[in-house]
């Protein structure tokens, strides 16, 4: 293989602090999602990479996890939006003040 | 030293990263992120691992992101445009994502990660096979039980009650 481990680690770090950057920044519940999803995708990297150069099979089956749940995580988000959107007409979470305690 | 495929598929991944974050209009910013997890199945796939990147296209470009287009496609067009930001949170959020990529940059070239390389074979898919049913069994069944809860949660949350009005 002509690409090293550190290759793909340098990478997952970079999308990593993109992901953190948006889920600081952002106020908008969407593009919150959009950086959760960024953050997940860092760590399967991780994971897949390792599993490759060590090699050992686990890292490819806890990825498959995290695809899976990482998919129930995105259909409940998503419908969280929805019923915000209905009940606020917004989806800046600035905006969702009853939600505090 | 990486080869040309990795520094394309690299490119494209950050790139539409930030792109899914940065641009203006949301459907577009969802289709930057089908970018991503496209380059994300690109990296698996450069990894030797297609059965992990052919799960990844399904789930994630295949499902979630039509999931996502339709979702912004339900909220109202001012709001797909709508981008209200604080300029000092702003910085202040480069300035973490910078630290973030220095310090642990810093942390993995010192760590001895580099000198990592590998002659294998792949592991075989049938590996993943194995373990999914012997050793993992009872987190598949579980996966499954909170994938089907998660959906019917989904569904009952998103679920309009007819005839009352909500706001």
């Amino acid at each position: 293989m002509s690409n090293e481990l550190i290759d793909f680690v340098i990478v997952s770090v970079a999308l990593l602090a993109i992901g953190i950057y948006g889920l600081s920044v952002k106020r908008n519940f969407i593009r919150m999602l959009f950086a959760v999803e960024i953050v997940i995708n860092a760590a399967n990297l991780n994971l897949v990479a390792f599993a490759r150069f060590l090699p050992h099979s686990g890292g490819q089956t806890f990825a498959l996890f995290s695809i899976a749940i990482a998919a129930a995580e995105v259909a409940v988000g998503l419908a969280l939006i929805i019923v915000a959107y209905r009940m606020y007409k917004n989806i800046d979470v600035a905006d969702f003040r009853s939600l505090k305690g | 030293m990486v080869d040309a495929l990795f520094l394309g598929v690299a490119v494209l991944t950050i790139v539409s990263a930030i792109a899914a974050l940065e641009m203006r209009s949301l459907v577009y910013a969802g289709l930057a992120l089908m970018g991503t997890l496209g380059g994300i199945a690109g990296f698996f796939l450069l990894l030797d691992s297609p059965f992990v990147a052919l799960f990844q296209i399904a789930v994630y470009v295949g499902s979630i992101a039509v999931l996502i287009l339709f979702t912004i496609m339900l909220v109202k067009r001012e709001l797909i445009f709508h981008k209200k930001e604080d300029t000092k949170r702003r910085y202040a959020g480069i300035g973490l994502m910078l630290i973030i990529m220095i310090s642990m940059g810093a942390l993995i070239f010192n760590s001895g990660l580099s000198s990592i390389t590998t002659d294998e074979p792949p592991v075989d898919y049938k590996e993943i096979g194995n373990d999914f049913l012997t050793y993992y069994w009872p987190a598949l069944i579980a996966m499954a039980l909170v994938l089907s809860g998660s959906v019917t949660g989904a569904m009952i949350l998103a679920r309009r009650y007819d005839g009352v009005k909500n706001e």
